[in-house]
């Protein structure tokens, strides 16, 4: 509110013809540096000159040398204790492992002995489905049966469950990490001011960034994966409880202080459960991106299913990749149903949790005893595999031959006539007119402070010599969140209106999220070659579901008295839609489009592989190279963007939202 | 009951011969790296279970190509059986640099990098695969973007080749395009030879594509280290590199640790050597007929078995 009143404020003093001057004034200059031959405008202004750059990427590099070398508390060093970390962590893992994939072991490697096997398949599968009876009824129950089932049948079981065994000390990491660090910053305001920079850091900054120094410090392999998995995974977590927490509301809490609580029991026994909905919705977060980082995670000695994608796509077999991709996408849609159902249920009936328990595990042990006797009942038996491998490579070629010369003209005259016009007149943008251009921008809509944010964060960017590959990165982005925007707001408005179509739609969105876009993106390739125009669609595919979800939400959300007094006043559903709902879910709309723009940030590191030459290129090519210096400064310029999108952004959803009065609840 | 007190007695003893007690080879295991293209996998393998033979205790771990050389460092993984000359080199010379990494010699295979064209080019330009005929074919080659250039494939940046500097120095009507990964790169090859369509592009050996696919390696003007360093060697007397690329070894490295740990096992991965063909042979039988790979080494291990000793000096 307070940002919307300062605005209003400004804007009286500030003529609007002024105003439209001043940004017909920027467009110009645009224009002009963008039409005028090259030699016009200085070199200093495209790129700046070594001399003047910050050398930030040395100073990172050494100080990465030292803190791995020799950094030193006394007793112990740095490394020492994060070595000690990690070795505690292993432990943890290796337990989890046991049980899902390798079965008790004595020693290590070749010469391990086999004390005790893993899990049953059939075991495994029969409590993900008793787990989905007690908690959402028989449907659930067909739902996590069939998931786990799937990873047997189609001969993904050992690799999923390697998947599974990480996940499992993953997400309770994240969760628990995630709730510790929110009671922090909602009790401690300097902690929290402390945390909310290095939180937009650790989800805009590519994995690939820092991937090197967590290998030097943490060890290389599964511990470290699941570090990274952590780092990846949490900050959702810590945002959802500061955020729930804020928002119990004050009667609970008054009722609390008049029962006499101490400070704990008070967060403990009343604020926590009071706030639980809401941190389901992280914990949902949390297992979501966890399993997201299951490629990354396989490049450094993970293993299972993402090991299992890339080798076959390396191969280019295309089915077996999609294949294990979808296994991915079955556990994360089984384990976030069930997490969800888990806890809507325990809210309302306790039941006999205890019986359930005790019948559990002697079906477990039943299973356990019989999978020692007959070896089907322990491993999936390989003759009752299934693949559809083979159909999908040949669904491909079908694709391929008949129909490349049409989308090669198509995305010819796309490229041709939008995208690389596009692309040179981003190119060719200097950064002392857009650093001006976005410190206007951010005063006008919020004043000096977000003016100066925006502005120093373009400064970054360009005094670190990154300036053309960030605009390379802006014009990819940019284009890829309009097109994603196209496509996912009508969806969402369709989806916001029809209960029937939001089900089919949030499977579709559900599954573009979590299949790996590895596994997309070499039929892209085989069908649009190499180049933006590939890079594009795979951003488009990963970055589509909040355009879609949060403008579905909005739709839906805006107050039922609203619309009613919209049908009394007789609107006909089409003025509904246009006059009522769509103005009043636009800052919710606008809240998607901005987490849209995170997402596609993030798929930056990806569509360099694909061969693009922005700023995703330059973190792939320092990791290439080991160069820890590198490849953090290019993370940075890459979430230095995503502030920059995300703070103009949300000011302007806030002043929208504040200028209607609140009537949609957000999301 | 004679009959199996001896097998079990002769097996007893196969175990024992078979598996000495190395006095100085630590019980840990050894990790070996597992990359995602299969020739690696079976160099790997190869290695890994001739070391087993040995007696010695073997672990595979699945790490990145470029990213494992963070944990060759710290001793965390231990040997890496394939480091291309072409592709890793600089990766590997600046972990052996810090003395933590040691180059365990040449694995035997030499890799072969260069232009490769499909063999049905070869009759919309009769004059290949000579490189000169690609000034007057160029055409062919090209798409909408490129028109009138050729389109060429390049291999990811990170690859290095100097395939800008080659088009540039040789004359060549044709733009460079990089593809960001290996997958990328034959992905658009596979989408090629499906249609007949025409391509040229980086295609390196040992590799399945140049097996699967029929096609041919344009014949440059042969590569000498002058080309590359002195601009008046050559055709083009103002430009280096205005010849083809050079083959290089693929090279074993490992954590510097190895030697003192499981000296039995550095002498072993030191001895190990294959040729490209044998290499060519193994590499058709997983990825063409689609056999597993622990199938197809166990076979080789078999039909093979006074090479592999060897390498472990039994």
């Amino acid at each position: 509110m307070t940002t919307a009143v300062a605005f209003d404020d400004r804007s009286h003093d500030f003529k609007a013809s002024t105003l439209v001057a001043v940004w017909i004034g920027f467009a110009a200059l645009a224009v002009a540096s963008f039409a005028l031959p090259e030699s016009t405008v200085p070199a200093w202004m495209r790129e700046v000159p070594p001399q003047w750059r910050l050398g930030l990427d040395t100073a990172i590099s050494n100080f990465m040398k030292w803190l791995v070398n020799d950094a030193t508390f006394g007793l112990f060093t740095f490394r020492e204790a994060t070595r000690s970390i990690s070795d505690f962590l292993n432990v943890l893992l290796t337990a989890a492992t046991a049980i899902f994939s390798t079965g008790i072991l004595r020693g290590s490697g070749s010469t391990a002995v086999q004390l005790a096997p893993p899990l049953p398949w059939v075991a495994v599968v029969g409590i993900m489905a008793a787990l989905g009876y007690r908690f959402g009824g028989i449907r659930l129950a067909l739902l996590a049966g069939g998931a786990f089932l799937y990873l047997a049948v189609f001969g993904q079981w050992a690799s999923a469950m390697t998947t599974l065994a990480s996940i499992a000390i993953a997400v309770p990491l994240g969760v628990i990490g995630g709730i510790l660090f929110g009671i922090l910053g909602y009790r401690v305001p300097l902690a929290r001011r402390i945390m909310e920079p290095v939180l937009d850091l650790m989800q805009t900054v590519p994995i690939f960034a820092y991937l090197i120094p967590i290998l030097f410090l943490f060890g290389f392999g599964p511990v470290s994966a699941l570090i990274a998995t952590v780092i990846y995974a949490m900050p959702p977590m810590v945002r959802v409880t500061m955020t729930a927490l804020e928002s119990v509301p004050n009667e609970i809490v008054e009722y609390g202080t008049m029962s006499g609580t101490t400070r704990r029991q008070m967060l403990f026994k009343v604020m926590l459960p009071a706030a639980r909905p809401q941190l389901l919705v992280g914990v949902n977060q949390v297992i979501m991106l966890s399993l997201n980082m299951v490629i990354i995670a396989s490049m450094i000695g993970a293993g299972g299913l993402g090991y299992e994608v890339l080798t076959s796509l390396r191969r280019l077999d295309i089915g077996r990749g999609l294949e294990a991709g979808l296994a991915i996408v079955v556990l994360a849609i089984a384990l976030d149903r069930l997490s969800q159902a888990y806890a809507s249920r325990r809210l309302t009936v306790q039941g006999d949790g205890q019986r359930f328990a005790i019948a559990l595990l002697a079906f477990t042990v039943i299973i356990y005893v019989l999978g020692l006797i007959f070896p089907a009942v322990a491993i999936y038996p390989a003759s009752l595999k299934l693949s559809t491998a083979p159909w999908w490579g040949e669904a491909v070629k079908w694709i391929n031959i008949h129909f490349f010369d049409t989308l090669d003209a198509i995305k010819s005259a796309l490229l041709l006539n939008v995208l690389i016009p596009i692309k040179r007149f981003m190119v060719a943008q200097t950064w002392v007119l857009v650093t001006a251009a976005l410190a206007f921008a951010g005063w006008r809509l919020g004043g000096a402070r977000l003016s100066v944010l925006v502005a120093a964060l373009a400064l970054f960017i360009a005094f670190n010599g990154l300036w053309e590959k960030a605009m390379v990165s802006v014009y990819l982005v940019g284009i890829s969140v309009i097109v994603a925007s196209a496509i996912g707001i009508p969806l969402g408005i369709l989806g916001g209106l029809s209960d029937r179509f939001w089900r089919v739609l949030e499977a579709v969105i559900d599954t573009l999220q979590t299949l790996p876009s590895f596994v997309y993106l070499i039929p892209v390739v085989m069908l649009f070659r190499v180049g933006d125009f590939t890079a594009m669609i795979a951003i488009v595919l990963y970055a589509l579901a909040p355009a879609v979800r949060y403008t579905a939400h909005g739709i839906r959300n805006v107050q039922p008295t609203l619309i009613e007094a919209g049908t009394a006043a007789g609107c006909t559903p089409f003025q509904l839609l246009t006059k009522i709902r769509l103005p009043l879910a636009t800052p919710i709309i606008l809240l998607g489009i901005n987490q849209t723009v995170m997402l596609a940030l993030s798929m930056l590191v990806i569509t360099a592989l694909v061969g693009t030459r922005d700023l995703g290129q330059e973190v792939y090519i320092a990791l290439t190279k080991a160069d820890v210096g590198r490849g953090l400064v290019a993370g940075l310029c890459v979430a230095a963007i995503a502030i920059i999108a995300d703070r103009l952004i949300q000011t302007a959803a806030k002043r929208l939202a504040a200028g209607q009065g609140g009537r949609t609840r957000e999301p | 009951m004679l009959r199996s007190i001896t097998t079990a007695v002769s097996v007893l003893s196969m175990f024992a011969l078979g598996a000495p007690a190395l006095a100085d080879d630590s019980k840990d295991p050894i990790k070996l790296t597992l990359h995602d293209w299969t020739g690696q996998l079976i160099t790997t393998r190869l290695m890994g279970e001739a070391l087993k033979a040995k007696g010695l205790n073997v672990e595979y771990v699945p790490a990145d190509y470029l990213a494992q050389f963070a944990g060759l460092k710290t001793g965390d993984l231990h040997v890496a059986m394939e480091i291309w000359e072409t592709t890793g080199r600089e990766a590997m010379d600046e972990a052996t640099e810090t003395g933590q990494v040691e180059n365990l010699g040449e694995t035997g295979m030499q890799a072969i990098e260069e232009w490769w064209y499909p063999a049905y080019m070869k009759e919309k330009c009769p004059g290949l695969p000579n490189w000169e005929a690609l000034k007057e074919c160029a055409e062919q080659f090209s798409t909408a973007e490129t028109k009138p250039k050729g389109r060429y494939l390049g291999g990811p940046v990170t690859w290095g080749g100097f395939d800008d500097e080659r088009v540039e120095a040789l004359g060549l009507p044709f733009e460079v395009v990089h593809a960001g990964t290996d997958a990328a790169l034959f992905a658009e090859l596979e989408s090629a030879y499906q249609r007949k369509a025409p391509i040229i592009q980086w295609v390196y050996a040992p590799h399945w594509a140049p097996i699967k696919y029929e096609g041919e390696w344009i014949e440059f003007p042969k590569y000498e280290p002058a080309c590359y360093t002195d601009p008046s060697w050559g055709i083009n007397k103002e430009a280096a590199y205005d010849c083809g690329k050079p083959r290089g070894p693929i090279w074993k490295v490992s954590w510097s640790g190895v030697k003192d740990k499981w000296p039995s096992a550095y002498d072993g991965i030191k001895n190990f050597n294959i040729s490209n063909d044998e290499m060519g042979a193994l590499i058709t039988k997983v990825d063409i007929d689609g056999k597993p790979v622990e199938e197809v080494v166990a076979e080789w291990m078999k039909d093979n078995e006074p090479k592999w000793k060897a390498w472990i000096g039994q």
